[in-house]
């Protein structure tokens, strides 16, 4: 697994993928590696824990726009918990947010996903 | 009357190098007595146009100055590499890239212009110059 991913868990049937460090091109790519693999094998609804990843760039940032738009195609859902307000913000500037739910915590979004 | 300070880095072009920038920068907000999240747009602001620098200035270093000034800070991230024309980088939009072929990537500039204060941008074939503030914290 690369150093910018914490850990993968799927519980009550959505991907909890956990970042760690900054969140740059490589991270984006290591987050769209996992998804590519979860995605093949079925799963349709991932959760992004930004826990331990308080610094972003817009490169990194950008890959989960790909993401974003292969779920589109099969009705998934991509979500995101525990964003430091700047990477909040960021989103919020990139339109992420639009296309995606924010939640407080693990178990929040774990309530609405599931 | 005192000079304002001013700390100046000069960066290589190396992966993640822009992080040491945002580390100088976090020091300069505290000192400046800035909020957690005026510091944190200052930080995010820098690595973008650190990035920008990085990845179109054919150059291979970038100059970084920061400038405390009493009612604000002043960055300055310089290359001097080929220079861009501005007026020809599209404003990015979601909706334009997402079920398109459109690049996902071109959110620099504009983050920048949404998180600090005011941007400008100084470019010809011997280099560019962006110079974007924050205001200080009301005391």
């Amino acid at each position: 697994m690369s150093d910018s991913i914490k850990n993968v868990e799927e519980k009550d049937g959505v991907i909890i993928i956990s970042t760690a460090g900054y969140f740059n091109n490589l991270a984006g790519e290591a987050v769209l590696e996992v998804f590519t693999k979860k995605m093949e094998s079925g799963s349709t609804k991932f959760l992004v824990d930004m826990n331990d990843s308080k610094v972003v760039n817009s490169i990194g940032v950008s890959i989960l726009i790909e993401i974003i738009e292969k779920l589109q195609v099969v009705n998934g859902v991509m979500a995101f918990t525990n964003l430091a307000g700047i990477v909040e913000k960021t989103f919020n500037i990139m339109g992420i947010t639009k296309y995606c739910e924010v939640y407080d915590s693990v178990d929040s979004a774990l309530e609405k996903l599931s | 009357m005192s000079k304002d300070p001013v700390v100046e880095l000069k960066l290589p072009i190396i992966p993640d190098i822009e992080l040491s920038a945002t580390k100088t920068a976090e020091v300069i907000s505290k000192h400046m007595n800035l909020s957690e999240e005026k510091s944190a747009e200052v930080s995010m602001a820098l690595i973008e146009s650190c990035i920008n620098a990085f990845e179109h200035s054919k150059t291979k270093e970038i100059f970084i100055h920061f400038i405390v000034e009493p009612d604000k800070l002043t960055v300055k991230v310089i290359d001097k590499g080929v220079g861009f024309d501005k007026s020809k980088v599209e404003i990015p939009n979601i909706e334009n890239k997402l079920n398109s072929d459109e690049r996902k990537r071109g959110w620099g500039l504009q983050l920048v212009s949404e998180l600090m204060d005011s941007v400008e941008y100084n470019s010809d074939e011997s280099g560019t110059t962006v110079t974007m503030t924050k205001k200080r914290d009301n005391e």
